[in-house]
């Protein structure tokens, strides 16, 4: 009985062992977006290499990276990046693409902001018509993006109006939905997500609004089990041509989520 | 009202239609669950019997930390166990993050004080009819354990199927330490995490009814063995 | 084999809380008879059962057998005035002792059906224990007690909560075992019982003994007032 008990607990902890595996930590926008959907059978067909992807924020995936538990992170958040990188985490960073954020908002569009001139007048008058709105407050990529915009405003994030609901992007779409609030949402997250229920991109296209995609290895000189090998190759994958015409041709609703925009 | 009815067209569908990827899953979340299960019922039952019977100078300190470990926040658990496995961590060198064990050593730290406490009432009461009797018979310490855990099997079956239903439904713990990683540690409770996520309220509750029907299929299979294996009023 | 009997009380004293229940007691049980205690409702006839049996630890005094303490304990046997069924079938219950002493579960249930059959338990053998009626409940507790072959059995009002023909049934049985040879203690109080089947009386009052002797002689003329009191069905306190 315990033998057989040990027996399967070890045939759980093997998993699969045929092809070659890394673990990659990428943000839930990333996932959400569907994209690796699409190139992770691509990848698996051109390099062998499986990957077996940690869905979480950006503070997380860094966490992760730090500790060796993943050989490589797909994250977008530059300082962040940078501060990883010259701690020694990485060994470099690599951008890959961008996609962007958007304003959601309620169909009625109570504080106007639909007609903005640019990101920095649709959150004032956001602020100034004390409009519900909702923010991942989780330290994420997408969080941090939100508050350098609020900062170049010049708007505190204070009052009864701004609800940090410290969760991923899908449950603050949630909320947002649920109260009918204004949210900042990366543009992929957005179309996938399959409860809108009235709610509708607002704002959008200011080249503030950017939002870099970057692949940072695992320093293999920190951890021995690092797989440096692999994590070079899908590197390799992630910069070439191929990867240029899944990304760029990756579309979701009729539009293009990610533009791809690698240095070769 | 829509969302529960397109919920449960949708756990329908993917009943019947053998979703390849639910059967993957549902098994993976039955095999950690029940591995996880067993090795709490080895642990836990006897530990219960042991403090039945045994009287001891910390015995009372025992047993309420025991109960106080039931309430355990899952997510810390998982923290925890996060921390001793991740490679920087004490445990870091067998490599055992984001694996279904990784997931199977959670939910035994969560699961193990509720069995053993539910394990220990049980037989507790049970011990106060047949102290008199044993202690007279001259059982050993561990002849009396063996005795009670042989006679409070149906209270017994009751402590695991409540580690099973706290097991099977716990998704804080192993969301951290599992990963969610599509194909290798992906279960029924991360995947509805990762569908509401994403908006996608039918899948996702679809994928709560087949949980609720697991558990109950569960249930009822084990309270039929149960009273078929021997008929009688105990 | 060398007899756990004769069993020697010096001074033997049951206390909790401070009370004294029992004690001192000084008594010796010789081999063979049936003793039957006797005394007003908390006289202290149970509690002093259970001291022989060692259920409760003397807090002065000894309770001292020809051996050893450890073989002397597989050599008794106590039945309970609330038997005590396991939730086991009748068949089960009866394995129980023997299973406890490592007897094969082959061994144990020809045994079993052995002793069954004479105690009328045979119909029953398949039954869960805690569904029979009490007397048969009764009997089960006593064959499960006999069949280690106990060179002394314990028995504490067996037939306390029982019907007439329940009560004969088992009073048979207890006769018949005692003229088999096993030492019977058993505490009463029928005193239609006492007489029939005792061979030597303890009188208990207030936890001590007050008299004891051959039956015949206690029970046609007791020596104390308080004895001939309790036998003419007075109150004695």
């Amino acid at each position: 009985m315990i033998r057989a008990l040990l027996m399967s607990a070890l045939f759980l902890s093997a998993g699969s062992a045929s092809a070659e595996t890394m673990k990659l930590a990428v943000t839930t926008s990333f996932e959400n977006s569907g994209l690796a959907d699409i190139l992770l059978p691509q990848i698996a067909a051109d390099t062998g290499i499986d990957i077996e992807l940690i869905v979480v924020g950006t503070g997380q995936a860094l966490r992760l990276g730090e500790a060796g538990d993943v050989d490589a992170v797909l994250v977008h958040s530059k300082a962040a990046e940078e501060a990883f990188v010259a701690a020694g985490n990485a060994t470099h960073r690599r951008e890959i693409m961008y996609n962007d954020f958007v304003i959601i908002g309620p169909g009625d569009d109570p504080a106007g902001i639909a007609q903005a001139g640019d990101a920095t007048e649709a959150l004032a008058r956001i602020a100034t018509a004390q409009a519900p709105f909702v923010s991942r407050g989780d330290d994420s990529g997408t969080h941090k993006a939100e508050l350098a915009l609020w900062n170049a405003a010049g708007i505190p994030t204070e009052g009864d109006w701004y609800r940090p609901v410290g969760a991923g992007m899908g449950a603050a779409l949630n909320t947002a939905v649920g109260m009918g609030a204004y949210v900042l949402s990366d543009r992929a997250s957005w179309l996938k997500f399959g409860n809108k229920d009235g709610m509708s991109i607002l704002f959008e296209g200011d080249p503030a609004m950017f939002n870099q995609y970057a692949y940072l290895p695992v320093n293999p000189a920190r951890y021995d089990h690092i797989k440096a090998g692999a994590a070079a190759r899908l590197e390799d994958w992630l910069v070439s041509e191929r990867a240029e015409v899944l990304i760029n041709g990756y579309r979701v609703a009729d539009e293009q989520l990610f533009t791809f925009n690698a240095e070769r | 009202m829509g969302d529960l009815l397109a919920g449960l067209t949708e756990a329908f569908r993917m009943i019947v239609t053998l979703d390849a990827e639910l059967i993957e899953i549902t098994l993976r979340s039955l095999r950690v669950t029940l591995t996880a299960l067993a090795i709490s019922c080895l642990v836990g039952l006897p530990l219960g019997g042991w403090l039945a019977v045994r009287r001891f100078r910390l015995r009372r300190a025992v047993i309420a930390t025991m109960n106080a470990l039931i309430g355990l926040p899952p997510v810390v658990v998982g923290l925890v166990v996060y921390l001793f496995l991740s490679r920087s961590g004490p445990l870091g060198v067998l490599g055992l993050l984001f694996t279904p064990t990784a997931m199977i050593v959670a939910q035994i730290i969560i699961i193990t004080p509720l069995v053993a406490s539910i394990a220990y009432q049980a037989m507790r009461d049970l011990w106060s009819d047949y102290h008199d009797l044993l202690i007279s018979m001259n059982a050993t310490r561990g002849q009396r354990i063996v005795t009670l855990l042989i006679d409070a099997r149906r209270a017994l079956l009751t402590a695991a199927l409540a580690g099973f239903g706290r097991a099977i439904g716990e998704v804080g713990a192993i969301m951290i330490v599992g990963g969610n990683i599509d194909g290798a540690t992906r279960v029924l409770t991360t995947a509805i995490a990762l569908e509401t996520g994403r908006g996608d309220f039918a899948l996702a509750l679809g994928l709560g009814i087949i949980l609720i029907a697991l558990a109950l299929i569960v249930s009822w299979g084990s309270h039929w063995a149960m009273r078929t294996e021997r008929q009688g009023t105990w | 084999m060398v007899a756990a009997l004769p069993l020697t009380l010096t001074g033997a004293t049951l206390r909790r809380q401070g009370k004294t229940l029992i004690g001192p007691v000084d008594l010796t049980l010789g081999r063979i008879g049936v003793t039957v205690v006797i005394g007003p409702n908390g006289s202290g006839k149970t509690s002093l059962l259970r001291m022989m049996h060692g259920l409760q630890r003397t807090a002065d005094g000894h309770v001292g057998w020809s051996v050893a303490d450890a073989i002397a304990r597989e050599r008794q046997a106590y039945v309970f005035q609330r038997p005590i069924a396991l939730r086991r079938s009748v068949l089960a219950n009866l394995m129980f002792p023997l299973r406890l002493r490592g007897a094969s579960r082959a061994q144990a249930e020809a045994r079993a059906r052995a002793i069954a059959d004479r105690f009328d338990l045979t119909a029953m053998l398949a039954q869960p224990a805690p569904s029979l009626s009490g007397g048969e409940m009764q009997r089960l507790a006593l064959a499960r007690a006999l069949i280690t072959e106990p060179e002394i059995l314990f028995a504490d009002e067996p037939c306390a909560a029982l019907d007439g023909r329940a009560t004969r049934q088992i009073e048979a049985l207890l006769a018949g075992t005692a003229a088999a040879g096993t030492r019977l203690v058993m505490a009463t109080h029928d005193m239609g019982q006492a007489r029939r089947l005792a061979s030597d009386v303890i009188f208990l009052l207030h936890g001590r003994i007050h008299e004891t002797g051959p039956a015949k002689t206690f029970f046609a003329a007791p020596a104390t007032p308080e004895a001939e009191a309790f036998l003419n069905g007075d109150i004695v306190e």
